[in-house]
């Protein structure tokens, strides 16, 4: 089971049990959904946009502990970032999970590269930032009353 | 135990593997089934000895091909006791029959005012085609609702009796549910359409590996299945219809084989069956399917049934101590087939998927092909371990300790 548990690191188990940023953003500017079909996933991001710093950010959704850990992952991450850094970081992201390479430094991410053993398991752990960047290039949105 | 039953695993050398370490455990059969060596091996024989096309030479090795393929089809219906093999379509399988029936015998009946009746626990492949042609045709689409938090009490029959009006002029509906389980009881439900003047079409993908499936017992008008989900080859199944249906429905695809006269003006077409099989049909998987029926029947399909049945009941009572678990179907003692979908409180079926692969557990994880149902009931996605004729009660514990082993990495219970 050592493979799987690289995957399924305790970060990974960490974030799927204590997520961070983890609701609607009642400030929100800037909202996209993603989901996952074929399997279930979903995901909602909410970001509240300043001039093109991400001031805030939050998740909400269901689904499979890489998703959700991925996503929780994310919003910690984008948290203060300009938008060219979050297209960055995804770009990084991206790379890890469809590659296994892990950049040097210790970080939450690099545990996520034990996702590209599992190729099923890709499209679980982007889905979240997908919707983070389609919420950085959609229409602003008024912020919710709820 | 007849003496087929003794050594069934090893008739299955697909079985015979190891998966991340361990030994393959294949919990996947509503999926697909694995295939007994005499089907493989008449697949193999077929090819080596007896192609060549079908119906049109007049050379030997094209005569045993043609007789082949007929007896194919003649086998095919008696393994259903249909009457006559002009009653048996060879398609690509139940979605291809089933599409079949909403274009052909859809298109040219159904009208506005008309209603299309299936259930809510229809795969999708019983269900899209029907939206598809309810949408060409201007007919309406109603769904038979299930019952129950979980569908433990399977089709709402009083809701059933309410929707059953004269407008509606097919009833189509699954035979075991690839989801719930739950097997349905076809042949009161076609008695019930009858009254109303509604045809019957009965999705059988689910029945037709793991119990007898006598269409005239069943009194359904149309009948879909696929091969793969009773030991046959993928890209082949079946379409039984009524002759009488049949010879009045206009044809589904177009081309050689199904025609009997062209001209450039137009074309008239043969009688059924070979106006629904253009081209060059799927010949060696039909043989190879014939096999299959021959397999299963040295099993004797009951023996099949009260297999699966048991097994099913087995895994349900393990399952149902896990904490935090939510079975679906229908409770202990209910009409249950070989499998049984759950989902865990504190994981995800995707996780649960992997974790078992890493056994060497093969189960399957999503929607199941169900994703009203799924809404309805309130589940993004369930686990469905699902059994055939090879799985073993030994199989079943080490699927619970695997997931107990699961449910505590994730939940630290």
């Amino acid at each position: 089971m050592s493979d799987l548990t690289d995957l399924y690191q305790q970060v990974i188990l960490d974030h799927n049990r204590r997520p961070r940023n983890r609701g609607r953003l009642p400030t929100a500017n800037r909202v996209a959904h993603g989901d996952n079909p074929t399997c279930g996933d979903q995901c909602s991001v909410y970001l509240r946009l300043e001039g093109d710093k991400i001031a805030d950010i939050s998740f909400d959704g269901s689904g499979c502990a890489i998703s959700q850990a991925s996503a929780s992952l994310m919003t910690t991450r984008l948290k203060g970032k300009t938008a060219a850094e979050a297209e960055a970081l995804f770009k990084d992201f991206h790379h890890i999970v469809t590659t296994g390479e892990a950049p040097e430094e210790i970080s939450d991410v690099a545990a996520f590269a034990g996702v590209h053993a599992f190729p099923a398991r890709i499209k679980c752990a982007t889905l979240g930032w997908h919707a983070a960047l389609n919420a950085l290039h959609s229409d602003p949105t008024p912020a919710t009353t709820e | 135990m007849p003496s087929a039953w003794a050594n069934v695993r090893d008739d299955f050398p697909t079985l015979h593997q190891q998966v991340n370490g361990q030994p393959l455990v294949y919990l996947d059969n509503a999926a697909t089934t694995q295939k007994p060596r005499a089907v493989l091996d008449a697949l193999q024989d077929f090819y080596l000895h007896h192609n060549a096309n079908v119906h049109r030479g007049l050379h030997a090795l094209s005569m045993r091909a043609t007789d082949a393929y007929e007896a194919a089809r003649a086998r095919t219906a008696r393994f259903v006791n249909a009457a006559d093999p002009a009653e048996i379509i060879f398609t690509r399988g139940t979605t291809e029959s089933i599409n079949l029936v909403a274009a052909s015998w859809g298109g040219a009946n159904l009208k506005p005012g008309d209603v299309i009746l299936i259930t809510e626990m229809e795969h999708h492949s019983n269900l899209v085609p029907w939206q598809l042609i309810a949408q060409r045709t201007g007919a309406t689409l109603q769904y038979v609702p299930v019952a129950g938090d979980d569908a433990e009490h399977g089709l709402d029959l009083a809701a059933l009796d309410r929707l059953l009006t004269p407008q509606v002029k097919l009833f189509a509906f699954t035979h075991v549910s690839n989801t719930l389980g739950v097997v349905n009881p076809v042949a009161e439900l076609c008695a019930r359409a009858r009254q109303v003047g509604a045809l019957t079409l009965v999705d059988a993908a689910q029945s037709i590996g793991h119990q007898p499936v006598d269409v005239h017992a069943l009194g359904c008008d149309f009948l879909a299945f696929s091969g793969h989900k009773m030991a046959g080859p993928t890209g082949i199944g079946a379409l039984y219809g009524r002759r009488a249906l049949l010879d009045a429905m206009p044809p589904y695809q177009s081309g050689g084989g199904m025609i009997s006269v062209v001209e450039y003006s137009g074309s008239k077409w043969k009688p059924a069956p070979e106006r629904f099989e253009a081209g060059t049909p799927n010949v060696a998987d039909a043989v190879a399917l014939a096999t299959s029926m021959d397999y299963l029947d040295g099993l004797g399909r009951d023996a099949i049934a009260a297999h699966d049945r048991e097994l099913a009941a087995y895994a349900y009572a393990a399952l149902a101590e896990l904490p935090g678990i939510r079975i679906l179907g229908p409770r202990a003692g209910g009409p249950r087939g070989g499998l049984v979908s759950f989902a865990l409180r504190e994981v995800h079926a995707h996780d649960v998927v992997t974790f078992a692969d890493q056994d060497g557990i093969a189960l399957r994880g999503g929607h199941h092909c169900n994703q009203p149902l799924m809404k309805k009931l309130g589940l993004p996605s369930t686990v469905r371990a699902s059994f055939y004729v090879y799985n073993t009660r030994d199989e079943v514990d080490r699927l619970v300790v695997s997931l107990r082993r699961i449910a505590k990495f994730f939940g630290g219970a």
